[in-house]
């Protein structure tokens, strides 16, 4: 029944340029694709965040081959080499009175290239790693919320009555909550309760990338969930459907064939922009101690190192903080991009 | 006094690092003045937050309160008022002298200085005292009520049902003579009268939690007391110096302590000269700066005081001696103390008393080469071939700490430790607020966890008794400073010796604190890291810095003008 779903002809809305029979014929999958290829800015903002995510998940190589460090370890009293010279990872304070010990700062080299933290590891590794949990909480909790909301969206808004009224509510009791307050609540109850989270089978430990993934992709499923369940709602009344069901088409047939696929490129679009949001929400939760656990490292964790040596080391901080700056750009740019490209009523440019 | 530091250590980031190079003046690390000054001017200080907990004078337990209290009330008797190791020496305050005991130790007879007024006029009297130490139990959150005061004749009554506290019994008034009458001969009693929880208040004080401490009989009363915003101490009119030694009159005219600066902020008011003082210790990134260019203002004194991490002797894998014993080997105290900003600022330790305190003698069986009673290297042999025999190898272990940047990274450090061991460590960082609760509670099952204490008073039993003694873990609860649960009943039984013998013979009640000292050392129920240093910062205008051990920087003695 697909078919009905998508009728391109009244919906194509081309856009300035856009000859007809380039798409027609074209499922709406591959138009959006061509559109998205089109689109350079997003293209360049795809090609940005793919680099770092390759970075990310290449960190052990870069901790085993270049670095030659252990990022997670404390090396305190170590010492490396520099230009030649061996100095201490960790350096006697200066001054009348030698108060203090400060880091290594940037070598620019291979070892220590951005430096050393306040544990007398690497920073360049530490941020690195940190993208890769950083990343893999967001995409993980983004994943997982969005296909969470699309279930509840398709249950709520197809079958409507009693289940809509008990989703609807769960979800406003959700989204009553400020997000950072719910995620701080349930972080600190996760993270002291002795022995992890037993759920069913499964024991989550505190320490786990669980921990932040699943409270993380929780908290924002109301938000992914009222924009579908509002589509659901609409599609639902379309006349293909009300063909479907003459034609005595089971509700599985009528979700899955019918409204699903009208539905799907809502969470499509949204899927990068909650990345976006995951990342930074991992970030702040982890900056506060209640997201990824040290020595595990994120970009909120490394950022949270290099707080307490703004004044002397800023690299601790500033790296991380530009990778999330980077990556959320570059999600939010892409994000646009799919909108534009998912969009029937697109009106983005695709010759420039 | 764990919790002195409450608000305190939050920020206590006293350490990692500091940038700065070259030098400019001379090192001023002192322990006594710099120059005296003229009487009068504001004395502004500057603090993150207002003391923590309640303002009343029986129920905070801050040292941010208490470096205050003691410029607004007396004692019956009172640490000297001085820097040095001299401020460790009880004087008389509010009583004319210190009574020798009698009846076994068990009775204290007190005779009140005439003409003494508290701030509203009123005069002191043998009633303001029973009154006093009435209202201790009657408020009824008194930390340390229970377990300090309770040896009080009339005191277990009073903590049954405090509202009708009656100390008829154990404070006898007669004229201006007041008597004490002890269950049990106590040897710290005369500490316990010289703190602010037994500061004389009028008779007539409201039996609840005040919001601004009530009338006094030191030189300055408080005239503001806003926990937003500030506080403010004015001289007392009414009060007339009588004892140099235990309440001098006071220079500034007003001191006042502003709050809700970061310690950051805190660092540049006081370069900048617009506050005289920060009662936060500075940041650690601003060490450096305050090292190389304002050296003369900064003064780094010792503190009776230790940091540790506590095994759980009744929680595997740390209920084996080995075990315990391995780590305390493995530990390189250097990397602790550079964690903590580095030597000049804290020194490596192994036992429980920290240095210059009653029955210190040094100690430290866990290094390369002992003998010397110094730290000065770890033996990773020895801890490994501990803990094979121990069979304690991949046993789980969980580090807990708090998430101030101090504190975790020492946390981060044994992770790594154990590690290395052959353990199988995680860290467990708590906000700060809970930390402490959670490691004393048993039934979370702490098996490694982080604290510190400072003194209360000068007496060893303030470390070895209420943080290793028996009689200090109980069971369930959040207020169970033992937190390694340790108890070992010889140990116990010389703990118990020593505290009788101080009564009698102070010199004698020291070699054997020193002997349990060596003892619980040996039993490793910690491992105990480094004695911290403290670090004062002033303005270009504060003249006559002294530090006392007790009270720390004596903010009545110094001078603006």
């Amino acid at each position: 029944m697909a078919e009905f779903a998508y009728d391109p002809k009244p919906e194509l809305n081309l856009a300035p340029g856009e000859g007809e029979t380039e798409f027609l014929g074209r499922s709406p999958w591959r138009i959006a694709g061509r559109r998205l290829a089109r689109n350079r800015l997003a293209m360049a903002a795809l090609g940005l965040f793919l680099l770092i995510v390759v970075l990310s998940f290449l960190a052990p190589v870069y901790a085993d081959r270049i670095a030659h460090t252990d990022p997670f370890d404390s090396h305190i009293s170590a010492t490396t080499v520099v230009d030649g010279e061996r100095v201490d990872v960790i350096q006697q304070g200066g001054g009348a009175l030698g108060l203090g010990e400060v880091p290594l700062g940037p070598t620019w080299r291979s070892n220590y290239f951005l430096g050393a933290d306040n544990q007398g590891r690497d920073v360049m590794a530490r941020v690195l790693y940190g993208g890769r949990a950083s990343l893999a909480v967001g995409i993980g909790s983004a994943l997982i919320c969005s296909v969470a909301a699309l279930i509840f969206a398709l249950l709520a808004g197809f079958f409507r009555g009693w289940i809509d009224s008990f989703l609807s509510r769960l979800m406003d009791l959700i989204w009553a909550f400020p997000v950072y307050l719910l995620a701080i609540s349930l972080s600190t109850v996760l993270l002291t309760t002795p022995g992890g989270v037993t759920i069913g089978p499964v024991t989550i430990d505190p320490a786990s990338l669980w921990v932040p993934t699943l409270i993380i992709a929780l908290i924002y499923i109301p938000y992914v969930f009222r924009p579908i369940r509002g589509q659901v709602l609409s599609v639902r009344e379309k006349e293909y459907v009300e063909a479907a069901t003459s034609l005595g088409a089971s509700n599985v047939r009528l979700i899955f064939s019918d409204i699903l696929p009208n539905v799907v490129a809502t969470a499509i679009v949204l899927l990068p922009l909650m990345i976006a949001t995951t990342v930074l929400t991992e970030s702040a939760l982890s900056f506060l101690s209640i997201g990824v656990q040290a020595p595990k490292a994120s970009w909120g964790t490394v950022i949270q190192d290099g707080q307490d040596l703004l004044y002397t080391r800023p690299w601790v901080a500033i790296a991380p903080g530009i990778m999330i700056v980077l990556t959320v750009l570059s999600l939010n740019v892409l994000g646009d991009g799919i909108r534009d490209a998912l969009d029937p009523r697109a009106k983005v440019r695709l010759k420039e | 006094m764990k919790r002195w530091f409450v608000g305190f250590s939050l920020v206590l980031a006293v350490a990692l690092v500091a940038a700065g190079c070259g030098s400019s003046k001379k090192s001023t690390s002192t322990q006594q003045g710099s120059g005296g000054g003229g009487k009068g001017g504001t004395l502004t200080t500057v603090a993150s937050a207002a003391p923590s907990g309640s303002p009343d004078p029986q129920v905070n337990y801050t040292l941010q309160e208490w470096q205050l209290l003691i410029l607004s009330h007396d004692g019956l008797v009172a640490f000297k008022r001085s820097g040095g190791k001299a401020g460790t020496k009880l004087v008389p305050d509010l009583a004319e002298s210190i009574p020798k005991p009698t009846n076994g130790g068990k009775t204290w007879t007190f005779k009140l200085r005439p003409g003494i007024k508290f701030s509203n006029g009123k005069t002191l009297s043998g009633a303001d005292v029973k009154a006093t130490f009435e209202r201790l139990f009657k408020i009824g959150n008194s930390p340390n009520a229970g377990t300090w005061y309770n040896v009080i004749q009339g005191a277990d009554a009073c903590i049954k049902t405090p509202a009708s506290c009656d100390l008829s019994q154990g404070v006898a008034v007669k004229g201006n003579q007041v008597t004490f009458k002890l269950t049990t001969a106590d040897p710290e009693w005369l500490d316990k009268l010289a703190v602010p929880f037994a500061f004389i208040l009028p008779a007539d004080t409201p039996t609840t939690n005040v919001n601004i401490p009530p009338p006094g009989t030191g030189p300055y009363k408080w005239e503001q007391y806003s926990p937003s915003k500030q506080l403010k101490l004015v001289r007392n009119t009414f009060f007339k110096e009588w004892s140099k030694d235990a309440q001098p009159q006071g220079n500034p005219d007003v001191i006042l302590q502003k709050f809700g600066l970061t310690p950051e902020a805190q660092v540049t008011a006081v370069e900048n000269n617009t506050a005289d003082w920060m009662f936060d210790p500075p940041p650690a990134d601003r060490l450096g700066e305050l090292s190389s260019k304002y050296a003369d203002r900064v003064h780094v004194n010792p503190l009776t005081a230790v940091w540790y991490f506590a095994f759980n002797t009744r929680e595997k894998p740390f209920d084996n001696l080995k075990a315990r014993q391995a780590v305390n080997y493995a530990t390189d105290r250097n990397a602790l103390v550079k964690i903590y900003g580095g030597p000049k600022l804290a020194v490596a330790t192994c036992q429980i008393l920290p240095p210059n305190f009653p029955g210190y003698e040094p100690y430290c069986p866990y290094t390369k080469n002992p003998g010397s009673g110094k730290w000065t290297a770890p033996d990773l042999k020895k801890a490994q071939q501990l803990v094979a025999q121990s069979g304690t190898k991949g046993a789980a272990v969980k580090v807990n700490t708090d998430t101030t940047t101090v504190n975790k990274a020492l946390g981060l450090y044994f992770v790594g430790l154990l590690n290395k061991l052959g353990y199988k460590a995680s860290l467990q960082a708590l906000s700060p607020d809970i930390q402490y609760p959670y490691a004393q509670n048993s039934r979370n099952h702490p098996q490694f966890a982080y604290s510190s204490w400072y003194q209360d008073y000068p007496a060893a039993s303030d470390f070895l008794v209420i943080l290793l003694g028996c009689g200090s873990f109980h069971p369930n609860s959040n207020s169970s400073p033992n937190i390694a649960e340790f108890c070992d009943k010889g140990i116990q039984a010389k703990m118990d010796q020593a505290g009788k013998q101080g009564i009698t013979d102070p010199d004698g009640a020291n070699k054997l604190w020193a002997q349990v000292d060596k003892e619980v050392t040996d039993q490793a129920p910690w491992v105990a890291m480094f004695n911290p240093k403290y670090v004062d910062v002033l303005s270009e205008r504060v003249k006559g810095y002294q530090f006392s051990p007790q009270w720390y920087f004596l903010l009545g003695q110094a001078s603006v003008k």
